[in-house]
């Protein structure tokens, strides 16, 4: 037996399969504990003799220690990575280490946990990962047998020889594993043979959320760490004026107030950092300071304002993303010209966790601890910041309390950079509730113009679309602002390109000081309110069945299927009497998702939402109850987007700036919710997001089945319809 | 700055904190129990849920002076090996996603089980309603505080 320190260390790179690595390590982690999750920094994982850019390692003992690579938000790759390992690896999860890799672009490719992309972008290297070291173990057993190892195989942590049932553990081999070639050819298995695939394994990280001991970004503590809280400009764009920290310096426990500049797209936002011993005395030192802001030469917008622009925008000639045919044209002889205006909200994300950061500055490196959905970017936009190659800034991971897009971007560790360098110790920023919910950057609000020529016949011969919206990708620095926004046909099946000849798919970038980013679907989710929408009053205009109009325009097998499936399990055909159904169809991320709402009314004439029918076509997947749950997630956070939030501005600044005002949906306001999940081995689409973006035109347009009421703005009082 | 003596999960502790201090802090800063959670400071998202005297409070917006020589009980004490059976029954019905919220969701279902072990879907709506899901684990909240309340009818039955 080798001692408990590192005594080898072999990596070996695998013929073919760039930025991916295994290593057979010879470590026992001083301090593993079962059933706990491992926080890895740089230097604990030298020490235990991990190469970064392994997922698989092995110790003599044959405990195995498998990497997620990518952030866990509740969507699931703590599991999910793990688990697509596990099956090629021939090892019971249950008995599997899962620890959070560093930021390590390099190694572990992007690690850019965003566009639902981990499984779908990741799946075959994974599962490569785990075939390799197999084979190698298998190679390993039958040399020390001397037999052949087609006389082998790997069950279950252990190499068996078949002929004479005698077997090693993975730890009595990886010595000798760790010296033999990776295999050139590895055949992957078939989805019939999958034991660990496809299988609803509960999640490894449940038992660490039932107890307490999951470590979040604020759980994590460096020792002899500060706090700080940061007053911000609230106005996004403002200079700091004045401040004075007279009482601040009062308050027991304040030891440091400071002035930063944090990077947020192509600007820099000013605030300034109250620095204490504990949060509470930060907190308090904050109350007690007086900042005055220069807010000049900036726009101080209100959400009408807004709205009214991107209106006006809308005349504009728009950036084309998609064409084909003439659009204008067919549009201008039609038989009959459909046209509609949609309009989707600014929003918060809100994650339950706040935004938090730990960062500490040493000199010739930086240590940052947080909820962070791209160590790697972190890594690239610090090095320009505060002078570190990447190498030196240590990104190491943490459960987050929901992502969402917002914790993909790099305010809050920047922040946190910033204070370490400038006090000289570790710290902590906390951004309260209010810090969260008021600084963005938020979702973008959209106007969307539709229109379309219909058919004497009711078919569609033309279909145009328009979007006046802030562009997220020309906030950065040195954007191209005559670029096209890349997303305007995002979350529009790519059926309807087939089926319709003549279309065109435009946007005009809205401009506005409002930093805008990501949210969950991205433009999908809003994209999916104007387009199903619009195919909803397309069917009703032509006088067909809503379902069926979708069928005649979604051709392909697959669609068809998911169409079958939908009618089916909602029973579509038998909709009764004062019920309103809804159904749209959307695209996102290479998943299609289908979602049926059924309402009705309740004794007192108030819209009730009773059901919703989900059916994903993900493709290949790897644990159906995640995807399920994913899509109820899903489904209920379009609820809030679609009745219950949206962030105002008024004079520049947020309105909404907590739960009393920027209301969630609770327990009693959510419906019976149904998924279902087509069955194909067909490659893998996202499951994190997708689910969102069918439920609010599915819900107007069961409304509209009901009243006769067409809903074109997000959120509408469900209680005035 | 003041004395008091904190009893939670039924350990005494002494801390010096400010009166106004909410208990939040003293948990989480002073004492070192992080499972209970900050999430909005006005109680209104219920993260921040522990039992004081076994009824549940928002601790975000508890001054710690009142909370001094009372029984508290957070996430980490409700069950010595995760065995409550709250927690067995999220683990059956795989509630978590981000999780955050779950400590506060799981110390109200705690709670409105002790009181009421057969909830109606009424009682369970009055209950938790106060308490917010961003990943929308709803659904599964509901499930998993029937799946605790037959749970505890069978634990009885079999006595």
């Amino acid at each position: 037996m080798l001692a408990n320190t590192v005594t080898r260390r072999d990596f070996i790179k695998i013929g073919g399969l760039s930025s991916i690595g295994l290593t057979l390590g010879f470590y026992t982690p001083a301090g593993a504990k079962e059933n706990s999750i491992e926080l890895l920094t740089k230097e604990s994982a030298e020490t235990l003799g991990v190469e970064l850019n392994a997922w698989v390692s092995i110790d003599t003992t044959g405990k195995v220690t498998l990497m997620n690579h990518r952030s866990e938000m509740g969507q699931g790759s703590y599991q999910t990575v793990p688990q697509i390992i596990a099956e090629e690896l021939e090892v019971n999860l249950d008995q599997v280490q899962i620890l959070f890799a560093p930021g390590n672009g390099a190694k572990y490719g992007s690690q850019l946990t965003g566009g639902s992309s981990t499984v779908r972008g990741a799946y075959k290297h994974l599962m490569k990962v785990g075939a390799s070291a197999r084979e190698m173990l298998i190679e390993a057993a039958a040399n020390k047998w001397a037999v052949s190892k087609t006389d082998c195989y790997a069950e279950n942590g252990f190499v068996i020889h078949r002929a004479s049932g005698k077997k090693f553990g993975y730890g009595e081999l990886v010595q000798e594993a760790s010296k033999l070639q990776p295999p050139k050819d590895m055949k992957l298995k078939e989805a019939k043979n999958y034991k660990v695939i496809r299988q609803s394994l509960p999640r490894q990280d449940t038992p660490l959320k039932t107890n307490g001991t999951a470590i979040f970004g604020l759980d994590k503590k460096l020792p002899g760490m500060l706090y700080a809280v940061v007053e911000r400009n609230p106005r996004f764009a403002g200079k700091i004026k004045s401040v004075d920290d007279t009482e601040t310096k009062k308050v027991p426990g304040v030891r440091h107030v400071i002035s930063v500049k944090m990077s947020v797209f192509a600007s820099l936002r000013e605030g300034v950092a109250v620095v204490a011993d504990t949060l509470w005395a930060a907190t308090q030192g904050r109350k007690a300071l007086k900042v005055q802001w220069d807010d000049a030469g900036f726009e101080h917008l209100n959400t009408e304002q807004l709205f009214t622009r991107m209106r006006d925008d809308l005349k504009k000639p728009g950036l084309s993303q998609r064409t084909g045919g003439n659009a204008d044209a067919v549009f201008n002889k039609a038989e009959k010209k459909v046209e509609a205006v949609y309009e989707t909200p600014y929003e918060s994300h809100s994650c339950m966790e706040p935004l938090n950061c730990i960062a500490h500055f040493k000199g010739d490196s930086c240590d940052i601890w947080g909820p962070i959905q791209a160590p790697d970017w972190i890594q690239s936009l610090l090095t320009g910041l505060i002078g570190l190659p990447p190498e030196k800034i240590n990104v190491n991971m943490t459960f987050l309390g929901g992502g969402f897009g917002r914790k993909a971007f790099m305010d809050y560790p920047h922040e946190a950079a910033v204070i370490s360098k400038e006090i000289n110790a570790p710290v902590q920023v906390v951004w309260t509730r209010e810090d969260d919910m008021t600084q963005g950057p938020f979702r973008p609000g959209a106007v969307y113009e539709c229109k379309a020529g219909l058919s004497k016949q009711g078919n569609i011969q033309s279909f145009q679309a328009k979007i006046a919206a802030q562009n997220m990708d020309h906030q950065w620095p040195g954007a191209d602002k005559s670029t096209f926004n890349g997303s305007t046909v995002e979350g529009l099946p790519e059926g309807y390109f087939e089926s319709i000849s003549h279309y065109s798919f435009s946007d005009i970038p809205t401009e506005s000081p409002i930093p805008v980013m990501w949210w969950r679907s991205v433009y999908s989710s809003t994209n999916g309110f104007a387009y199903e929408s619009f195919i909803d009053e397309l069917s009703r205009e032509a006088g067909q069945d809503p379902l069926d109009f979708r069928r005649k325009y979604l051709g392909s097998e697959r669609y068809q299927s998911l169409i079958d499936t939908l009618e089916q399990k909602s029973n579509w055909k038998a909709r009764g009497k004062n019920e309103g159904w809804g159904v749209a169809i959307t695209e996102c991320f290479k998943t299609t998702v289908g979602e049926i709402v059924k309402v009705s009314r309740n004794a007192d004439g108030k819209i009730k939402i009773d059901k919703v029918i989900a059916v994903m076509d993900c493709g290949w997947h790897v644990n159906p109850d995640i995807v399920k749950g994913q899509v109820e997630g899903s489904i209920i956070m379009a609820l809030g987007a679609a009745i219950k939030h949206e962030t105002h501005f008024t004079d520049g600044k947020a309105v909404e700036r907590n739960f009393d005002s920027y209301k969630m949906p609770r327990i009693n306001e959510i419906p019976e919710i149904e998924v279902y999940i087509m069955d194909n081995e067909e490659k893998p689409g996202g499951v994190g997001e997708p689910g969102l973006p069918p439920f609010s035109p599915a819900l107007t347009n069961a409304i509209f089945d009901l009243t006769g009421k067409r809903i074109r703005k997000l959120p509408f009082n469900i209680n005035e319809v | 700055m003041a004395t008091y003596t904190l009893n939670i999960n039924k350990k005494t502790h002494t801390i010096e904190a400010d009166p106004k201090m909410p208990l939040l802090w003293a948990i989480r800063d002073i004492v070192g129990l992080t499972g209970t959670k900050y999430g909005c400071g006005i109680a209104q998202c219920g993260a921040c849920t522990v039992h004081l005297n076994g009824n549940p409070v928002r601790s975000c917006s508890l001054p710690v002076s009142v909370a001094a020589n009372k029984e508290i009980t957070t996430i980490e004490g409700l069950s010595e090996n995760n065995t409550h059976v709250v927690q067995l029954a999220w683990i059956k019905e795989q509630v978590p996603q981000c999780g955050y919220c779950q400590s506060g969701q799981i110390m109200a279902a705690s709670a409105l089980l002790k009181k009421n072990s057969t909830p109606t879907d009424a009682d369970i709506d009055a209950a938790m309603q106060g308490h917010i899901c961003r990943c929308g684990t709803y659904p599964r909240i509901r499930k998993a505080i029937k799946t605790a309340s037959q749970l505890i009818t069978q634990k009885a039955s079999t006595k």
